[in-house]
């Protein structure tokens, strides 16, 4: 599949004027609204950064709605938790939107212990003639009304603001790794290792557990819970991934704690790859029900794959991520790369699925052609406009001329963030502090 | 040349328990706390290590090479989920060479610098308050002295703590259930 890639590096330190990567400037989630409109990006510093598409103008047809920066808000801060001597990182660990109801905006971001409600709002009008104070705000004095006017409102320079209208705190021991929003509107969940707790949007002083794995000893612990997802239609189902390599369906109707599945997908260990490594690469980082809810998608350290709701015994299909990592293990290890979480991605057809990989690569995949294609995400190896050309990976042997080879892969360039718009080929993808944008060609 | 492989084997091991241990240890100092989700990883693979350390240090102990007891404990397997043993290598077979065990420098200067740590934080049985649980079920050939340890360095200093002892099997006698930090 080509692309038109619209690269351009966005900056989210806009106080400040550098070049160098910071660390509070590296993207730790990206996430299109649900009308694609709108492109969230949380970073390690706490800020959410928020992008909107800009509307096509019947001038330059050709040129398609680019997203520029919309509001930018920070929404957590580090905080200090004295009972355990803990720092409470203010990285943004998800973030969520709400479909849109009304002329504001919602989006759900979450750090590891604290998911917050965020209304994103426009303002462009602000009343002018009070009777009692003048237009810089200062008190009139009494003494000198004379007469009484109705303030109107006037137009101002549009101001976008962005207001924290829930708090959600104080539910999650362990530290929050995925927030999902009901279908119903009303509800979400949030995850953290061992527990699933599900809230409701108005109210923020409780929430409801729905799933505890914490054993009652804990040195018999064998598994952490790494992602939970709601079914995107129906209400009453979500899934949550394991560090062991499986998925549990739950069914809220069942009971009021879903400690018991009503679906377990796992795929058995092939014996013959078995290595030191084979319990941390069997562990899930990502899952993602499809935009139809008939599949499930999962991402391991060297996979991803899709999974139909009705067989459970093994997936539908595998796909090879970065197989050539799979001799390098150790090396990986040792630098911590193997713990590295990449997420995977739908398009909104559910034909083609994405992630990432390292070098600043990622990969798509045809579910239909089966063909896939790595891409690069650098400014170096692409200029605007131009299309994407496939990279390859050379595995051994003769290298071609285009290819790179495994050893010169830069493992500290890797993409572990990417989202699809749901309608269009657009797809963002967060290279450390770089966020790319690329479009589908058009015509 | 099955003897080399699992010499091999064991050197890997070893180093590997040793990058795990320095890892776990890493943590503790990170931005954030503990994270449940990799302390639970690197205790996995702490344990493989420690397993494929342990099968080719019972076929030496078998040959006769000598080999010594260590001085605290270590975890158990009991309780835990039976995982089927990693078995990346053919077991080094019955009459393999003798293989002294070579402590790794690394590993060795790492515990060094561990030592006054440890002695300061042992302490004889003192209750936790902490959820502590029923004690591991320690295989034969390790004694059953626990080191206790001051409370919230009880799982850190544990795993630290068996590398005090004399070369050869400290790395084998990591408390590895003990590295799940309980909050």
């Amino acid at each position: 599949m080509e692309e038109e890639s619209d690269t351009r590096k966005i900056n989210n330190s806009f106080l400040r004027d550098h070049n160098y990567a910071t660390e509070a400037d590296i993207i730790s989630t990206v996430e299109f609204n649900s009308s694609g409109e709108l492109l969230a990006t949380g970073d390690k510093g706490g800020r959410v950064v928020v992008f909107q598409r800009e509307q096509e103008s019947k001038s330059q047809p050709q040129r398609r709605g680019e997203y520029n920066v919309y509001s930018t808000f920070q929404s957590h801060e580090p905080e200090f938790d004295y009972l355990k001597s803990l720092e409470i990182e203010e990285k943004i660990n998800k973030i969520k939107w709400l479909p849109q109801q009304n002329a504001a905006y919602f989006l759900l971001s979450t750090n590891d212990k604290t998911v917050k409600l965020w209304k994103i709002s426009e303002r462009d009008k602000r009343p002018e003639g009070y009777n009692l104070k003048d237009e810089d705000g200062r008190i009139r004095d009494p003494s000198t009304i004379t007469s009484l006017r109705v303030p109107v409102l006037q137009p101002m320079d549009l101001m976008v603001e962005a207001t924290a209208r829930r708090v959600f705190s104080n539910a999650h021991t362990y530290h929050i790794n995925s927030i999902s929003v009901n279908s119903d509107l009303q509800t979400f969940i949030s995850t953290d290792d061992l527990r699933v707790n599900l809230w409701n949007l108005e109210i923020t002083d409780r929430s409801f557990n729905i799933v505890d794995i914490k054993p009652a000893n804990m040195e018999d612990l064998t598994e952490v819970i790494t992602s939970a997802e709601f079914h995107p239609q129906q209400c009453h189902t979500f899934a949550y991934s394991s560090s062991k390599g499986s998925i549990r369906l739950c069914d809220m109707r069942q009971a009021a704690l879903c400690d018991r599945h009503c679906k377990y997908f796992e795929e058995p260990e092939d014996p013959s790859t078995r290595s030191f490594f084979s319990e941390i690469i069997s562990s899930i980082s990502d899952v993602k029900f499809s935009h139809n809810g008939r599949y499930l998608m999962t991402r391991d350290y060297l996979t991803v794959k899709v999974w139909d709701l009705q067989m459970e015994n093994r997936p539908l299909e595998t796909y090879q991520v970065h197989d050539y990592l799979r001799g390098k293990l150790c090396s990986l290890y040792e630098n911590d790369c193997i713990f590295d979480k990449f997420e995977c991605v739908w398009n909104g057809s559910d034909s083609v699925i994405m992630t990432g990989s390292y070098n600043n690569f990622f990969r798509m995949f045809d579910r239909n052609t089966k063909r896939d294609v790595t891409l690069e995400a650098s400014r170096e190896n692409s200029k605007p406009r131009a299309i994407l050309k496939p990279r390859k990976v050379c595995v051994g042997g003769k290298r071609r001329k285009d290819e790179i080879s495994v050893d010169s892969l830069d493992f500290s360039k890797k993409i572990l963030h990417t989202t699809w718009h749901p309608h269009e080929n657009i797809i963002a993808v967060a290279a450390t502090n770089n966020l790319y944008i690329f479009q589908d060609k058009v015509n | 040349m099955s003897a080399t492989t699992a010499m091999e084997v064991n050197v890997e091991a070893r180093r590997i328990l040793a990058v795990s241990i320095s890892k776990l240890y890493a943590s503790r100092t990170q931005r954030g706390g503990l994270r449940l989700h990799r302390s639970l990883l690197l205790s996995l693979v702490m344990r493989s290590a420690r397993d494929i350390y342990h099968s080719s240090r019972e076929s030496e102990v078998l040959t006769g090479a000598p080999s010594e007891e260590p001085m605290d404990t270590s975890s158990s397997q009991g309780e835990q989920t039976p995982q089927p043993e990693p078995q990346p290598e053919p077991q080094p077979i019955l009459n393999s060479a003798e293989v002294t065990p070579e402590e790794p420098e690394n590993t060795e200067d790492e515990c060094e610098g561990e030592i006054t740590e440890d002695k300061e934080n042992l302490s004889p049985s003192r209750q936790s308050r902490k959820r502590r649980g029923k004690a591991s079920a320690a295989p034969d050939f390790l004694p059953s002295k626990r080191a206790r340890l001051e409370h919230g360095e009880e799982r850190y200093a544990a795993a630290l703590g068996s590398c005090r002892v004399g070369a050869g099997e400290s790395l084998t006698t990591l408390s590895l259930n003990r590295v799940i930090p309980a909050f």
